[in-house]
């Protein structure tokens, strides 16, 4: 019966989350901007939301071992996707300037990144606060 | 929620920043330091950062400081008989800091501390409004 109300919303939640997950995959890439060795990591956000979307919300769902019922009428946890052991998700960033160290984090890079996941992350947020807004007014009728 | 493992990673980062900016403080104060009767003078400490997971994610990597190294660099031997710690040969053998290398190495730890107090304000932020969602 919410289906309809709530679709977009799951599609902001995930977008949401895989922002989050960013997020701290560049604040990774910060920390070890001084350790020797370090590969910098980042991932395609487009790649990552399409596969996201194309696995359905069963499978989703199935990621959390805990709640999970055998009557589909039973309770179920959603799944978080960055606890999703896909390792596969997160690719080696381009390297522009490399040290002698072997260390690949491009600090100036990394941290426009990081901006920019940042304000990418509040506009998600504002889209699902306006979207909450919408629905509210609709089912009032006001 | 994922976001909050951002504060362990930047806080491992800032520490292990932390302990560096120590080891360059400790070397600046003993640039200058000549060897005692034992003719062991100081030699100059260096960090060696590792990566270090956090949490089960893997998307996650901290930092933590592996060693403390000391330099390899010969010291720094001056002629000078009258000082009274002076070998036979009447040369002072003093610490082998390059104070140079030490204000680069501090400029460096100082702006990487402050990348990743930067980090964490961000995370902060956008948890809050993270709780203010629906409202």
């Amino acid at each position: 019966m919410f289906e309809p109300l709530t679709r977009r919303l799951e599609f902001f939640s995930d977008a949401l989350q895989l922002r989050a997950h960013r997020q701290q995959v560049l604040a990774s890439n910060i920390a070890n901007a001084d350790t020797p060795g370090f590969v910098a990591r980042d991932f395609d956000f487009r790649q990552a939301m399409d596969s996201v979307r194309s696995r359905g919300p069963e499978l989703r769902a199935g990621a959390m071992p805990v709640l999970t019922g055998g009557d589909a009428r039973h309770l179920r946890t959603s799944a978080t996707l960055a606890d999703v052991p896909d390792r596969n998700r997160v690719q080696y960033s381009v390297q522009t300037q490399p040290s002698l160290d072997g260390n690949t984090v491009d600090l100036d890079q990394q941290r426009a990144n990081f901006i920019h996941n940042a304000v990418q992350y509040e506009s998600t947020l504002r889209f699902i606060n306006g979207h909450v807004r919408t629905m509210l007014s609709a089912i009032q009728g006001q | 929620m994922s976001m909050f493992t951002i504060f362990s990673v930047s806080g491992s980062a800032i520490s292990a920043q932390s302990q560096r900016l120590n080891t360059v403080a400790s070397n600046l104060a003993n640039a200058d330091a000549v060897a005692g009767p034992d003719g062991q003078a100081y030699r100059a400490r260096q960090v060696v950062f590792q990566t270090v997971p956090m949490g089960n994610n893997p998307a996650s990597q901290g930092v933590r400081v592996q060693d403390v190294i000391e330099s390899q660099v010969p010291n720094r031997r001056v002629f000078n008989p009258q000082h009274p710690n002076a070998d036979g040969e009447g040369y002072v053998t003093h610490s082998n800091v390059n104070p140079v290398e030490e204000m680069v190495n501090m400029i460096s730890a100082s702006r990487s501390y402050q990348n990743n107090v930067e980090v964490m304000n961000t995370a902060k932020h956008l948890l809050l409004r993270t709780l203010q969602m629906g409202q």
